[in-house]
């Protein structure tokens, strides 16, 4: 387990920034309990930091997972977010939209959100913007990037999609396998 | 069938005292009207209608007579001794095991009513059944009351007073040959032959078993071993309605024999029974609410709205909810996949609780896979402190890591290591929970498998590795902490050999620990002896769960408190020498009860001749003066 490189900081600040925007300052300047991001193996953690110091017992090859994974390092050098990073994604989110509850479930089975489900969503959203996906009763479901601005998607065709996604909770069942080690 | 056994339920037979009360209200009626010389109408009517009712009771006998005629002579015999017991035994142990299997046993539980009608029919001496008793109640009490005017009206004030006390003479003379004649009855019931001869049980090795006539057998023989005394067969020994009810039990049930009888010597033989049947029968499924997440009123609301039956688990707990059916896959709703709640069993939430880290704590869960603990611990320090979560499996921490995350536990470190590699790794722990790795045979009714798989060498090895665990655990707790300081043992087990034996090794080897109070209103408390072990007194603060007695599955949970630190809190022994040594030790031990106890008869003929004497004595019977007599 060790700090992330300078570079390495880049490519995840940057895909964070899609999702939460500024945002990104609180989870790094937390006076009261500090958190500190690091990487074990190829996967970037973010955890308190008293954790992360009694966490430097445990040997590199035994420790499995420490606090929230944010997301993975692909071979190429990028940062791939991981549905895990959903509850501090969803805390800090910039645009949100919410989805009725007839489309809770083809969101996570793993579709895209389409514009007949939607319930409500951000004003402000422009094209290919990251954004984080709600059920009505204020559940984050998931997380995706929008297909079209706010402003767009007024006008489009019910089966239009308005988001892609690009992760959901239905990931705890589908991907149990490959997502955890 | 509901009616049909509210029916019977009508004509359980009448206790002692309502016994004798209905007996001298008849012998009053009965004497009144012979004394008082007006003819009195109402009676006289009375005894045709009897006679009506008793000829339609006969015949209606005489159909089920021939309805039984098919059965074999010597169920008729049980059955009256089954009476028999009916009279000096309480009913609740019938009545359950009975209707643990309704269909095949309300039959004979009919049989047996008709049984106990015949045997009103002889000891009123020709008195109506009482199937009969709630129909003609009025007609027989209607004529009572017009009797007692008529009998006023004839007593003057001068033969009052010798007609009372010839009453009160009569009716004790009565009632003291009601008694006689219950003890007779009592004493005269023949003893019933339910083991098998040698010639049927060739017979049935043979052929395919038939499960009602082993179901029916095995019911019998427990309430045999209930009351040995009184209802055994003459020169049976208990031991062998033991053994021929624990191979019926593997028959009916499958077990092998060897877990068969490890089970069967925990419980007492109608307790086994129930034991055995719990175990046919699967657990409610049980859920817990994720704290860190939700509130359980507001997930029981959302999921009824989804078409899920709940109800909350018990009093015991407040996060517990038990579900009857739903309509959706309760492992996929979208509440459980953003880790409102999560699966488990109910008995596993007892562990936690025990163990009741608060907050700020430093915290080791050393066998966590798939999680439902760890998590829980989590949620209880409102994600607090630091948990770390070990598991020695590697495949297994996957579902453990899944479900941390989708819980929403940021506490927790996950590591794969042997759990004896602590204190090594790291040590100074406010809390540890030891959820050990145990034959699950208290989860017999998820897991099958149990049944056959589990042999003598497991209940040697398995236990051999818990006590390393525990000692261990014991190890890396801090006993100086100012909150802490705490070790929950637990299993998923009701063998002694995994449970109490190995708190009483831990005892043992580390005096710096005593056992304190687990906190947990429900559970059985553990043995402090079992088959001639006995353990430390202190046993008793430790719980025990079965899953005929509270519907959880079979579980035992412990709590230590350490009370001073060890040299082995900073030894750097890791798993493979902790390992090397405990088998050591196990060898030296195994010599020791090996080699040691041996007996030499000729050398020990003298004080086996003298306590024979002094049994003898003991009995009341002089040895020497009987010895003198063998001379003679």
């Amino acid at each position: 387990m060790r700090p992330l490189t300078e570079e390495e900081t880049k490519v995840v600040f940057e895909k964070l920034a899609n999702y939460i925007g500024r945002n990104i300052a609180y989870l790094v300047d937390n006076k009261e309990d500090p958190h500190i991001f690091r990487l074990q193996k190829d996967r970037v953690y973010y955890i308190s930091d008293k954790i992360a110091k009694f966490a430097t017992s445990v040997s590199r090859v035994n420790l499995m997972s420490v606090g929230i994974c944010m997301g993975k390092f692909t071979k190429t050098g990028k940062f791939k977010l991981h549905v895990t990073s959903l509850s501090i994604l969803s805390k800090y989110a910039k645009y949100k939209i919410w989805i009725k509850q007839n489309g809770e479930m083809p969101f996570l089975y793993g579709n895209h959100v389409l514009k007949a489900h939607i319930g409500r969503m951000s004003d402000d959203i422009p094209e290919h913007a990251g954004v984080i996906v709600y059920s009505m009763s204020d559940v984050p479901l998931g997380f995706g990037v929008s297909a079209k601005s706010t402003g767009e998607a007024r006008n489009l065709q019910p089966t239009a999609i308005t988001a892609f996604r690009q992760s959901d909770i239905g990931e705890y069942l589908r991907e149990e396998d490959t997502l955890f080690t | 069938m509901g009616s049909r056994r509210h029916k019977n339920k009508q004509g359980a037979p009448p206790s002692y005292e309502e016994f004798e009360a209905k007996k001298n209200k008849k012998d009053q009626k009965r004497k009144r009207s012979e004394s008082v010389s007006e003819p009195v109408k109402p009676n006289k009517k009375k005894p045709s209608f009897d006679n009506d009712k008793k000829s339609k009771k006969s015949n209606v006998q005489g159909k089920k007579q021939r309805k039984q005629d098919d059965e074999s002579e010597d169920e008729d015999a049980i059955r009256k001794r089954q009476l028999e017991e009916e009279k000096s035994l309480p009913q609740v142990d019938l009545e359950e095991l009975s209707s643990a299997k309704k269909s095949l046993f309300d039959d004979s539980e009919e049989e047996e009513e008709e049984q106990n009608d015949e045997f009103d029919l002889e000891g009123e001496e020709g008195e109506e059944g009482d199937e009969f008793y709630d129909s003609d109640e009025e007609t027989r009490e209607r004529p009572m009351f017009s009797d007692d005017e008529e009998d006023m009206e004839a007593l003057s004030a001068a033969n009052m007073e010798a007609l009372s006390a010839k009453l009160d003479e009569e009716a004790a003379l009565e009632e003291q040959e009601a008694e006689e004649e219950l003890l007779q009855t009592n004493i005269v019931q023949p003893r019933a032959q339910i083991l098998p001869t040698e010639e049927e049980e060739a017979q049935q090795s043979s052929g395919p078993k038939d499960v009602n006539i082993l179901r029916t057998r095995m019911i019998e023989i427990v309430k045999v071993l209930e009351d040995f005394k009184n209802s055994a067969e003459e020169g049976k020994s208990r031991v062998e309605y033991t053994n021929r009810l624990i191979q019926d039990i593997c028959d009916y049930f499958g077990y092998t024999p060897f877990l068969a009888e490890k089970l069967f010597n925990l419980f007492s033989p109608s307790e086994a029974m129930e034991f055995f049947e719990a175990n046919e029968i699967a657990r409610p499924i049980t859920i817990r609410t994720n704290t860190l997440k939700t509130r359980r009123r507001d997930l029981a609301q959302t999921l009824v709205n989804r078409g899920v039956n709940l109800q909350p688990i018990g009093p015991w707990t407040k996060v517990g909810l038990q579900i009857f059916d739903s309509q959706v896959p309760i492992g996929a709703t979208p509440e459980y996949l953003a880790g409102h709640y999560i699966l488990q069993a109910a008995s596993s939430f007892l562990p936690c609780m025990a163990l009741a880290p608060q907050e700020n704590e430093r915290v080791l869960d050393m066998a966590s896979a798939p999680g439902g603990k760890t998590t829980y611990l989590s949620a209880l320090m409102k994600n607090t402190g630091c948990i770390f979560a070990n598991d020695s499996n590697k495949a297994r921490t996957k579902s453990l890591i899944a479900n941390i995350h989708r819980l929403g536990c940021t506490n927790t470190i996950v590591c794969n290591y042997d759990a004896r590699e602590f204190p090594k790794v790291i040590g100074g722990f406010d809390r540890i929970l030891l959820d050990a790795p145990c034959s699950g045979t208290g989860v017999i009714a998820k897991d099958e498998s149990v049944k056959t798989s589990r042999t003598e060498k497991d209940f040697i090895q398995i236990p051999h590795l818990q006590k390393q665990l525990l000692l261990s655990a014991i190890d890396s707790v801090d006993a100086h902490s100012p909150t802490g300081g705490y070790i929950v043992y637990s299993t998923c087990s009701v063998m002694v050999e995994e449970n109490e034996a190995v708190v009483d090794y831990a005892l043992r080897k580390r005096p710096n620990v005593k056992l304190v109070d687990t906190g947990l209103e429900i559970g059985k408390d553990g043995f402090t002896s079992f088959r001639g072990k006995h353990f430390n007194s202190k046993l008793n603060l430790t719980k025990r769960y079965y899953p005929h007695t509270y519907n959880v599955d079979g579980f035992y949970v412990a709590k230590f408190k350490k009370i001073a630190s060890s040299p082995h809190d900073v030894s750097k022994a890791g798993a493979y020498e902790k390992e090397s040594l405990a088998r050591s030790e196990a060898e030296e031990e195994g010599i020791i009860h090996g080699d040691f106890a041996s007996f030499n008869d000729d050398e020990d003929k003298d004080l086996i001749e003298k306590s024979k004497a002094r049994n003898l004595k003991k009995k009341g019977i002089n040895p020497t003066a009987k010895g003198k007599a063998g001379k003679k």
